[in-house]
This record gives structure tokens, sequence and C-alpha cells, in this order.
């Protein structure tokens, strides 16, 4: 037995695809920092960090999506670089991405091979064999679905196969799955490992990017974290804990760079009473003080921002009880939710944020007509003067009022949002992750500002999935998994481990 | 609180330094252009009575198109306008027969509009179907709904006062109908460019679930503009059905087409977002001149109808193909 494992040690050795010193900048961030990664045949890798360490990035350097500023990338030893997603298709490189991205509309076949599709001697596609090939693949993956059915007609799970099938149909030797169980029911998941585990016996390298320590632990061979863009560390599976990964992913210090305030909560100002929702959360029990900031924590699909979203009139709860200020209350509508003081600035800032086409000013007087107005007629004046008292105590930056929001960038963006709303004199403000893709310096200002709001007696609610911003900026923390509330953490019980722990459900019985 | 302040400034354009680059300048230019060519084409253009007559050919269609234009910024749309005047026209001639007298017959006009258009509005507004699907419905519906009623017969006979409408003047050449059409334009200008209402036209028309977002009735605001919508039209068929002096099934076929040229020639983006009414009334202007000039030349009608159609590819076409030329060099 050891003189084997010795044996194929020797034998996977040496990487497939080998990353080293990669850079990638964007605008104000350095998203890579002299990263590296390391893929070995008929291994799975575990890529492991927060959001915003740069997985996303690395892989969609990895798929020639982006264009890395430095480092070097090699290819069983040979060095190679991928200027379009096409180059690394074709070096055997493929990814199953979180959001599959596919066509409703074609066919399960058709859906396999497009882009690439077998051709008739005339060029044109060759259905037949596309169907056969097609039947092979989903074969081989043990799927049993129909390749001439429309993907319109499968569920989810199905989608994902076919998103497999898809990767697969490339002779792939690298296989990226980027949060490949996030919509997969226990069943599913289980068969997912056995195609992992299929895969690996074909000598291909995986690269596993997750969230659920569970699953990490249950197919990988070696982890590889990163944190903050830069490369932590790397090893085998079995020489680490689950408490060593947490660790090195979130790292030591944590509370240096946030505002500090004097707690002063007093009374409740929002209390929401087991609110619930046929599908996205269930049974949401919870009260907001006078001046408090409200810490929202959970991965991505935890229902977060669907309970904000609703509790601003956007979706309507199937029960549930909202008191404002100690009265019942029922907001059926984002102007219901406005009139009664409850205001929303969104993830999605360029849809749901801003009006792009609309300049600075209108898009923040656009809840506050009825103040700048008189009898319904505008008064561009009035409109002006507030725009500019609340822009400029968000030291916005811009080249005029009259400027379209488009031209703004996602920082200055986010300023107009928060501006709109504050014009509006709200009693509760949900942030739902503020400092998404912005830069460092408004990131900072967003997070002083924030700390000023409740300093006034504002009182803010604020989603986010980076745990320093978390236990930086709030009083209190409500963990969710799978649409409920699974922990309220306050003062001494709030800890990254424990924010992990609690969001990705480790140390409770599995089903 | 960080206390530095920097002062932004309103704009940094005034909005009449950008005249020469706006849509409305550029109509203007073809009004006049088109207005002189005539006038030079025929002898008999300038003629007070004979432009008092041209303006009849514009004055009901843009009676609808402003309404139309609003609801175009908010990037629905209604083809059902000029069923509904058949719908409306044909009502008023049924009361006609039951001896009602003009002001019951304005009413039942103006009714039976709102009551379309409501219809229209409860389809998309309330179950959410696309406008574009549920009022190429309702324009077969409605005119249907006529034919039933008329067959190949018509409603004649509508009172003296009735005639006002659409055949009265109220000082020297101006007629009734110009005279509404002004008003009109008044009021909608006004709403569009001077309200908050028609504020969040323009903010739902660039972002829909950005202006919802915002805490805007979007749905209300998409309501009432199908209803005003529908509203007009019922004016445009008292007019028309005054004008006329008799109601036909086929009254007003094929004039909600004109009615988005007039919108779309106006400057008004058909996808949503932008558009005034001023360009509304210079694209009126223009049609209304282009008919009536062509009339005088004994162009025939076919032939006007392939330059309306030029016309508008024409227009909207050049800003791109400006941009590309500029690109290009």
């Amino acid at each position: 037995m050891p003189q084997q494992q010795t044996l194929t040690d020797k034998e996977m050795t040496l990487p497939i695809l080998q990353l080293s010193g990669i850079v990638k900048i964007f605008p104000g961030v350095k998203a890579l920092d002299k990263v590296s990664l390391n893929l070995y045949p008929g291994q799975v890798t575990a890529l492991v960090g927060e959001n915003g360490a740069g997985k996303s990035t690395i892989v969609k350097v990895l798929t020639g999506i982006y264009q890395p500023d430095d480092g070097e990338i090699l290819l069983d030893g040979q060095a190679i670089n991928f200027p379009t997603a096409h180059h690394a298709s074709a070096a055997g490189i493929t990814a199953i991405h979180q959001e599959t991205v596919l066509f409703d509309d074609l066919t399960v076949a058709e859906n396999i091979f497009i882009g690439h599709a077998p051709r008739t001697k005339l060029g044109l596609i060759d259905t037949q064999e596309t169907s056969k090939l097609a039947q092979q693949l989903l074969q081989g993956i043990g799927a049993d679905i129909d390749p001439s059915i429309r993907l319109r007609d499968l569920g989810i799970a199905s989608k994902h196969m076919v998103a497999i099938a898809r990767a697969l149909s490339i002779d792939a030797r690298v296989v990226i799955m980027d949060e490949p169980t996030a919509a997969l029911s226990y069943k599913e998941i289980q068969e997912l490992y056995e195609l992992v585990e299929q895969l690996k016996s074909q000598g291909k390298a995986i690269l596993f990017i997750s969230h659920k320590f569970d699953e990490i632990f249950e197919i990988a061979d070696r982890f590889n974290v990163f944190r903050d863009g830069q490369f932590i560390d790397e090893g085998k599976i079995e020489s680490v804990t689950e408490a060593d990964l947490v660790q090195l992913m979130v790292g030591r210090s944590v509370n240096k760079i946030y505002p500090q305030r004097q707690e002063k909560i007093c009374e409740d100002v929002l209390e929401v009473k087991s609110y619930c929702h046929p599908t996205e959360f269930d049974d949401i029990n919870f009260t907001l003080g006078r001046g408090e900031i409200l810490g929202f924590y959970g991965l991505v699909g935890a229902g977060r921002s669907e309970l904000m979203q609703s509790l601003f009139g956007i979706t309507k709860p199937s029960d549930g009880i909202v008191k404002i200020g100690g009265e019942i209350t029922t907001i059926r509508s984002p102007a219901d939710a406005v009139g009664h003081g409850i205001v929303y600035v969104p993830e999605d800032r360029g849809k749901q944020g801003v009006v792009i086409g609309l300049p600075i000013f209108q898009n923040v007087t656009l809840p506050s007509l009825s103040q700048t107005s008189q009898k319904g007629f505008i008064r561009l004046a009035e409109e002006f003067k507030l725009a500019r008292e609340y822009t400029q105590r968000l030291d916005l930056r811009a080249s005029s009022l009259d400027q379209d929001v488009g031209n703004l960038s996602g920082g200055n963006q986010q300023k107009v949002v928060i501006a709109k709303w504050l014009a509006t004199q709200p009693k509760v403000i949900i942030l739902d992750e503020p400092t998404k893709g912005i830069d460092i310096g408004s990131k900072a200002a967003v997070h002083e500002f924030m700390s000023d709001l409740a300093e006034q007696g504002l009182s803010v609610i604020m989603v986010s999935s980076e745990i320093p911003e978390v236990l930086g900026m709030s009083d209190r923390v409500i963990v969710m998994r799978e649409g409920r509330m699974v922990a309220e953490l306050a003062g001494d019980d709030l800890s990254p481990e424990a924010l992990i722990r609690h969001a990705a459900g480790i140390g409770e019985v599995n089903p | 609180m960080n206390l530095k302040t920097r002062s932004l400034p309103d704009r940094l354009h005034s909005p009449r330094s950008q005249v020469f680059k706006n849509w409305e300048t550029l109509l203007f230019a073809v009004a006049v252009s088109i207005f002189v060519v005539n006038s030079f084409a025929s002898p008999y253009f300038l003629d007070a009575w004979g432009l008092s007559d041209a303006t009849f050919n514009f004055t009901e269609k843009a009676m609808i198109a402003f309404a139309m234009a609003l609801l175009i910024i908010t990037g629905e749309i209604d083809l059902s306008v000029a069923s509904i005047i058949a719908l409306a026209s044909t009502a008023m001639g049924a009361g006609l027969q039951l001896g009602l007298g003009t002001t019951e017959l304005v009413f039942i006009g103006l009714a039976v509009g709102l009551l379309c258009g409501a219809f229209n509005a409860v389809l998309v507004t309330v179950l959410g179907l696309p406008s574009i699907v549920v009022t190429i419905g309702t324009m077969s519906l409605f005119r249907g709904i006529s034919y039933i009623v008329l067959g190949d017969q018509a409603y004649r006979g509508y009172p003296p006062d009735f005639a006002f409408f659409g055949q009265g003047y109220v000082f020297w050449v101006f007629s009734f109908e110009l005279v509404l059409f002004a008003v009109l334009a008044l009021i909608y200008g006004i709403l569009l460019h001077k309200t908050n209402f028609g504020r969040t036209i323009y903010a739902i028309g660039n972002n829909p679930t950005g202006a919802l977002f915002s805490g805007i009735r979007v749905q209300r605001v998409k309501f009432i503009l199908f209803l005003l919508t529908g509203l007009m039209s019922g004016v445009a068929a008292i007019c028309l059905t005054s004008r006329l002096g008799s109601t036909r099934p086929s009254i007003g076929a094929g004039m909600e087409l004109e009615v988005i040229t007039m919108v779309v020639l106006g400057g008004v983006n058909i996808l949503g977002g932008s558009g005034t009414i001023l360009g509304v009334v210079l694209a009126a202007f223009v049609m209304g001149l282009v008919t009536f000039g062509f009339g005088l030349l004994n162009v025939p009608g076919i032939v006007m109808s392939i330059f309306i159609g030029l016309l508008l590819i024409g227009v909207i076409a050049l800003p791109r193909l400006w941009k590309m030329f500029l690109n290009r060099r």
C-alpha cells in the first residue's frame, strides 16, 4: 500500500497547468496580486477565498476572458497565453460557471455543440452527428436527457448536466467548476461527485470553487487559498482542518480600518415578525433599533437580497408582520416603502439603482419630487439645490449636476443612489452589498458615511458578503442560510469563523 | 464628516447653447424648406383658406400623437387608436339613432375612448402583457365590433350643431380643430416638460426597473397614459365624425401608423426615454405641409405615402449615418 502511494504520487507530481505571478489590475483595484495556482492531472484542487478574493478573476484569466497584466502560464511546462476565450478552449480548458450560460430556445444538442458543431460537406451543421455525439456525452456523464428536447423544458439540475456536457464536448484536460452545486439538491450533488470522480480517473485536472466546506473536504485533493487578490497558501487537503482553512481565508487583522462609533441604540424602529415568502425566505424575525447598523451575512443565494426587496415592496411576502415605529404597516410597493421611511440601495446599481439617461440631479430628486415641486409643477432651482446639498455631503465627483449618471464611476453612481435616498429623509436605509465593485477610496467614504448616518439616528441594514465589512461596520449580525435565519451574533460572538460556520452550515448534521 | 466643499456647477452648457444640436431645430428647418418649396411650386399654396384646410390633414392625428408620444416615451405603444375611433364613432352613431343630442354624443365619444383605453391599460399594467401584442389584438377587436354593428351600412344625419367640432371656425381661418390642436399641444407640453408626472415618464422610459426601485408607481403612470391615449382617440373620433358627417366602420383606417410616424418623426425614441412635444408639433406640420403641397401638385396619394415613408427612414438614419461618417474620418 505505501509503495503504491509513492508511485502514484510520482506520476502526478507534474502539474498540467501552472500559473505563477499573475497580476490583474482594474481601475483602482488590484484584483490579482502575483497569485499562483497549480492544477495536477487526476486531482481536484479546491480554490477557497472570500468574495472579492480574486477567485472569479483567476477563472476569467484561465478561460481567456481577461488578459493578465503580468505573470506566466505554463501548460505542460510550455509557456502559453490565451488572448481570447477560443484559445483557452482550444488548449483544453473549459469552465462550468455558477450561472450557466445556455440558450433556452435551442435544443440540448445545439446547446452542447454551439460554436463547434460537426459540419457536413456543405458546411452546414450536421444535425444527426450533433445529436449522436450529444447523446454519447450525456450518457457518459450518466444524464438521461433527450438531446432533441428544448432546453427551456428542462429543470435546473438537468440544465446543469447539459452545461457539464457542453464543457466536456471540447476535449478538455482542465475542467473549472465555479460553484457547481449552488442550485443543486442533495441527490444531484451526489451525482455530481460521481461525475467528478469519473473525470479524475480520466486524468483531467479539476479546479473546484466552492464556499461549502463539507463539499471541499469531500471531493478535493488539494486546496489553494486566495485572500484580497493575493496567494496565501496551498497544499494537500489532508494536511488541514476546516478551522485552518477559515483562518487562512480571513486572515487575522480585521477590525482596523473601520470607523469607531459609540453604541447608543434606543427604541426599535423596525420590527419584522414571522415574515415568509413561498420560495425565497422563511420565518424571518428581527428588530432594528434607532441608530443601529444591522448586518446580514450569508452565502450568495441565502435569500438576503430577496428579503430586503420584499421589505421594500418589490415582492409580496406570503405571511408576516412588519411594524414601523410600533405600528403594523403593509407595504405593497416601493412607493409605499419610501412613504413609510424605508429605502433600499440595491446591489445591481446600473439596473435598479440609477436611471441611466437622466442627469444626476434628476436621479437624486426622483423620489423627492413632491418636495421640490409646487402643486405638481417642477421647480428646477429647488431641484438643483436639493441635489447639490446631498451630493456634496457625499463628496460626489462629477463635472456638473446635469451630467448623465451613466458617465459616472461605480462608486460615484453609488453616491448618487445614497444621496437620492437621504434626500427623502428616511428612517431605515437598507444597503445591499454597498461597496461591491467600487474602488477602495469610495469604499472608505461609504463606510464613513454609514457610520455618520447611524450616529445621526438613522437605522441601517447592511447586506454584505465581505466578512471584514460585516464585522467592521455592524453592531449586530444576522446570518442567513437557505432562506432562514441561522444565527444572530453580537459582541464577542462576532468572529469571522463564526460567520463562516453558520453561513456554510459547518458542524451541523447533513441530511 | 469632512467639511471640504467642492461645489458642483448645475450645468456645463446652458440649454440655449444646445439649440442647434436639437432634433427640433432640424425639423423646423425641414418644415420651413417644404413651405418655401411648396410656395414656389404652386401658386395656390400661399392662400390663407387653403392653408387652413391643409391643417385638417394632421389635427386629428396630432391630438392622438401627443398622448401617444408620452406612451412611447415610457416604452409602451398603443396600436388600437384608429380602431378606438371607429368604435367611438359607431357608438355615437348608435346614440344618434336613439335620438340623443350633441352633448350626449360628445359624452359617448369621450366615454368609449376612455373605456377602450382602460381595457388596454388593464391588460398591459394589471396582467403585465406586452402592449404591442395587446393593442394589435384590441385593434382588431374594437374595429371588428364596429363592422358587426354597421356591416356595409353607415350612420348619417348628425345634428347641425355637432358639425362645429369638425367644420366650425373659432376665428377667421382658425378652425375649431386647429385651436384645439394648439391648446392640447400646450397642455401636453406642460404636462411632459413641466410637471412631476412628466419627469416620471422620462424616468420610466430610461429605466423602468430603476424607476420602480426609486419609488415611482410605474404601472399607475402607464395606466393613466393608456387612459389618456384612449381619451384622445375619443376626442379625435368626435372631430373626425363631425368633419365627415357620417360613420362607417372603416373610419380612420390605418391612422395608427400615421400617428406613430408623426411621433417618431418628431424625435421620440421608439424604444422610449426621450422626445419632446415640440418635436411632435413640428412633425405634424411637416406631414401636413407635405400632404397639402403634393395634393396641390396632383401627386397621387400612394406617392405621398412613399415620400412620408422615406422621410421617416431618412430622418432616423441621418444621425447614425452622420456618426458613421465622422468615425470613418
